[in-house]
């Protein structure tokens, strides 16, 4: 009968205890994995289930009732979708497949289960890549492919027995021997020009800069310290004062909340002095269109517009991180001209409301006549005189909130101090407007790049002055100068400054952000582009998919190539009382007692004792124990090779001296 | 047309003497070597690829790099793992066959010797007639297998194929090497169930001589009528009765000469058979028989040995 090789192996061979416990750690690391994505009782329940089948499994042996499996998946399913409301999207799916593979351990009872189980378990790792792909989750879950392979390591029958966490080791040989492999495929497997069909949404609301801001708004975002971007300068980075990155600019005010325009228009005319900044944006997802740029860019990069109020809006929202190159101005004059129409949007203020400001902004105008940056510097002064406080928790303002803020609670952070200004400015007859963005970060020295926090997240004002165009004003700056000179960090720092463990975390994170970085950039950052543009310094402008293909299998087959070396290499024998008896032969051979090819040890050793009768009781002695070695036993005992060995290398002959 | 197969058939006994030539036996030792040593997937490395793939696309669907690492290295370690499962089998060498007795119809024990080199062979399945094996071989050693041959006739039965394949280390390929030594075992005959006992002819096969032995098995009470040289003096003197040192006293056996022309009327294999049983008999009681067959003539002899001397010579017979 003919059989077909691969298909005969009996798909009931029992499971054994060590494979099911390498099974059940599988299941408990992808459990693990997933819990932060997933509501803690469902984890909770899940992590239950899973160590109540282990423990039942370990006593009793057998499988979990069969009643209970069905009640269970249809749990199971009710439960994700009363929590989720479908069984379809990023987070349902995960819910229900890590669930189900759980589930899977109550009925595992033969190898090919097991097998099942263990695979499944590598796309459910995969799975949770979708919700973070940061370099520490990566390597989590990377870690999470050994107890798999273990699993299935551990089903085939007759392999030396170790202890459980030894059964990792091969493989973790396995996946570090398959890296360079690896890492080839990774840089050459085409990627995909558009995706195949929906890319997952974004699903759960991203803290980041929004499209407006309403005082306290940015209360979440100043305690968030997840990275923002990163940035290199081409050459030195601005000083710390002047490292303002604007992202939107906000125009319209309706009394509560400030919002922006968004696109449309020509950019404004900009004069720029002196040179033009250059720098590399590594933006992490945002989920936002815009991307911040520092003081007024003077192009859009690719797949971007420059707005009329030099916002840069990407085409696409930044779901994934983006790397974009920029040239900016730092000195500049913004517009020197304005036209009625954006003088007019940069005045309207929304009807009553904030009576009192109005009237102290008519004030100063009757005070001051025509000096438009005397009211600035009034302002300026009231918010450093007048008894304002920076804090991150500010009482609640009322209807008239600016208002409430000038005259009453004198506390808030920069959204109140930039929002009081504008409204101050403009009530002054002084175009204003309020520009959110990222103020400040940390200079990596070992990486030479600026990290920014969502914590640097910052808005200020700016001003259209005659003849000067729009000039920005950080009325933030006039309350807390630390704020714009040293960091977020240092203005909530408040009275406790100096060393605190806090800090010195905080230094480290920073430092070590370096590593995030490069994960971001070398790895998550790799798209289409950068693979074409892979092959340039080989001379090859444009890697096309079929280039990349070419190169997959020239690398893999000279990676086969290496493998098979390996495969087929044998080791030379590994003789210990060999090559000690060779370091005799050369020890005795620099004094002229060369061994004749066909010389017996014995006979070698007689003649190298009467060549130097110095030696002639240890050359006795090693020879005694060599011929012993050699052939006295079946298997000599150890102890004989240890000190056969420990004489030849004490064994120095001298010349005897005539 | 017919030249043009044969050239086919050469160049497939060059490059793939695992489908042509080792079908042939060959002599010990057999060495696996790349040449032999053949690989495809598992119906599970299949499924794993599928998968493999399923997340491939995935990965580059949502553009998401550090799943694609993932995905190629799980695709890599697995793609390594064949190297492993080639590993397990190159430079293992089948030694020596040793071999049990059995008669035709029972199984025959037979001991295949492995020699590994200078690694393990890890998880290695030895398929022969439907019976599987499963043994590993540590570095520089040798390893015993035992497997059972079922046999039907008797006389020198060759060794079938063995078909050595290992799926390790992971499961997902399946390497295999077909071995067929050129060895062959000798089955012994089966004995008729029944029939008459061996016709003794002449008068020295009657004559019974009680056999002696000549080892002190234990000492008994004096009963009249023992010769007095076998009273033990020494120890009667510390008892009250004589004692009698009782010699191992082997039944009355009379020698069985068996011969071959004594059953002229039967076939062939019916002499072979019924020898066979006399023989079993003999050295059931421990009686010592001569043989005599066309072309050998085995002398008087009892024991274990001459039994299996005996039943080797029945079992050559052509």
């Amino acid at each position: 009968m003919m059989r077909i090789p691969w298909f005969h192996r009996s798909p009931k061979v029992p499971l054994e205890t060590r494979p099911f416990d390498l099974l059940c750690l599988t299941v408990a690391v992808v459990l693990a994995v997933h819990a932060s994505h997933m509501p803690i009782w469902l984890a909770a329940a899940l992590a239950g289930t899973l160590g109540a089948r282990w423990w039942q499994r370990r006593r009793h042996g057998g499988r979990a009732p069969a009643l209970l499996k069905l009640p269970l998946v249809a749990l199971l399913s009710g439960v994700v979708i009363f929590y989720y409301g479908s069984l379809f999207g990023r987070e349902p799916g995960a819910a229900l497949a890590v669930g189900l593979l759980v589930l899977k351990l109550l009925e595992s009872e033969t190898a090919r289960d097991a097998r099942v189980g263990a695979a499944f378990s590598c796309f459910a790792l995969m799975s949770a890549l979708l919700f973070d792909q940061g370099m520490v989750a990566t390597v989590l879950v990377a870690l999470g492919l050994l107890p798999a392979l273990a699993t299935l390591r551990a089903l085939e029958p007759a392999h030396p027995v170790v202890p459980l966490p030894r059964e990792l080791v091969p493989a973790l040989g396995l996946l570090a021997a398959s890296l360079p492999l690896a890492l080839l495929a990774f840089v050459l497997v085409p990627r995909l020009s558009s995706p195949l069909w929906g890319t997952p949404n974004p699903g759960q609301a991203r803290t980041g800069l929004s499209e407006d801001m309403s005082p306290g708004d940015f209360t979440d975002l100043l305690t968030d310290d997840r990275p923002a971007m990163r940035v290199t300068f081409d050459a030195a980075p601005p000083p710390t004062s002047q490292r303002y990155f604007r992202a939107y600019v906000m125009w319209n005010y309706d009394g509560r909340r400030w919002s922006h325009i968004g696109t449309g228009g020509t950019p404004g005319e900009v004069e720029h002095k002196g040179a033009l900044t250059r720098y590399t944006v590594n933006l992490e997802a945002s989920g936002q269109r815009v991307l911040p740029a520092l003081d007024v860019p003077v192009e859009a990069p690719e797949q971007a517009v420059l707005s009329f109020d030099y916002e840069v809006l990407s085409t696409r929202p930044v779901n994934d991180t983006r790397t974009y190159t920029l040239r900016s101005a730092s000195s500049y004059r913004l517009e020197p001209r304005i036209d009625d129409r954006e003088r007019r949007r940069g005045l309207r203020l929304p009807a009553g409301f904030n009576p009192q400001t109005l009237a102290l902004a008519q004030r100063w105008r009757t005070e001051f006549g025509s000096n438009d940056k005397a009211i600035v510097q009034a302002a300026l002064k009231l918010f450093h005189d007048g008894g304002f406080s920076y804090t991150l928790a500010p009482a609640p303002l009322g209807r008239d909130a600016v208002d409430d803020f000038l005259f009453s609670t004198h506390e808030g952070f920069c959204e109140h101090y930039s929002s009081a200004f504008t409204v101050l400015m403009r009530a002054a007859g002084i175009p204003a407007r309020v520009v959110t963005g990222y103020q400040g970060g940390y200079w990596n020295e070992l990486g030479k790049y600026l990290l920014v926090r969502q914590s640097d997240a910052h808005a200020w004002s700016e001003v259209w002055l005659l003849g000067e165009g729009w000039r920005r004003v950080d009325p933030t700056a006039a309350v807390r100068p630390e704020r714009v000179n040293l960091g977020a960090a240092a203005a909530t720092a408040g009275e406790a400054a100096g060393w605190s463990p806090s800090q010195w975390w905080l230094g480290w994170r920073n430092r070590w952000d370096v590593v995030n970085r490069w994960w971001n950039q070398g790895v998550i950052g790799f798209d289409t582009l950068r693979q074409h543009g892979l092959l340039t310094p080989f001379g090859l402008r444009d890697a096309d998919p079929g280039m990349l293909g070419l190169l997959l299998a020239v690398g893999g087959s000279l990676f086969a190539a290496l493998g098979l070396a390996w495969a087929m290499w044998k080791r030379p024998a590994n003789d210990p009382a060999r090559a000690s008896m060779q370091l005799l032969e050369r020890r005795l051979a620099s004094l002229g007692v060369v061994r004749r090819h066909s010389e017996g040890p014995q006979h070698f050793f007689i003649r190298a004792a009467r060549a130097l009768p110095t030696h002639r009781v240890e050359l006795e002695r090693l020879m005694k124990t060599y011929l012993a070695l050699r052939y006295a036993y079946d298997e000599p005992p150890p102890e004989l090779l240890k000190n056969f060995r420990q004489a030849a290398r004490d064994f120095r002959p001298r010349r005897m001296v005539k | 047309m017919p030249a043009a197969f044969r050239r086919l058939q050469a160049w497939a006994e060059r490059r793939l003497p695992a489908l042509t030539r080792y079908k042939r036996p060959e002599s010990l030792p057999i060495t696996l070597h790349r040449r032999r040593v053949y690989i495809v997937p598992t119906a599970f490395g299949t499924a794993f690829t599928v998968l493999l793939l399923v997340m491939l696309l995935g990965a580059l669907n949502y553009s998401n790099n550090a799943a694609l690492l993932l995905t190629c290295m799980l695709g890599s370690a697995c793609a390594t793992s064949m190297l492993v499962a080639f590993r397990s089998l190159h430079g293992l060498r089948l030694t020596a066959i040793r071999q049990g007795q059995a008669i035709a119809g029972e199984s025959m024990v037979i001991q295949l010797v492995f020699a590994a080199d200078d690694h393990a062979h890890v998880s290695v399945h030895a398929d022969m007639d439907g019976q599987t094996e499963t043994f590993m071989a540590p570095a520089r050693t040798e390893t015993w297998l035992t497997l059972n041959l079922a046999t039907s006739q008797r006389g020198w039965q060759p060794l079938p194929r063995i078909k050595l394949w290992s799926n390790w280390p992971v499961g997902l390929f399946h390497a295999w090497s077909w071995i067929h030594p050129d060895h062959a075992v000798l089955v012994w005959p089966r004995p008729e169930p029944a029939g008459p006992p061996p016709v003794l002819q002449g008068e020295h096969d009657l004559r019974r001589r009680l056999h002696q032995g000549e080892d002190i098995a234990a000492l008994r009470d004096y009963r009249a009528g023992d010769p007095q040289r076998h009273i033990a003096w020494k120890h009667s003197a510390r008892h009250e009765h004589l004692l009698v040192k009782d010699f191992e006293q082997p039944e009355a056996r009379e020698e069985w000469r068996l011969d071959w022309r004594a059953l002229s009327p039967l076939s062939p294999e019916a002499r072979i058979a019924r020898l066979a049983r006399w023989l079993g008999e003999a050295e059931a009681v421990g009686r010592p028989t001569a043989l005599w067959l066309p072309g050998e003539d085995i002398a008087l002899g009892h024991g274990r040995s001459h039994y299996v001397h005996c039943m080797n010579a029945l079992a050559r017979l052509p």
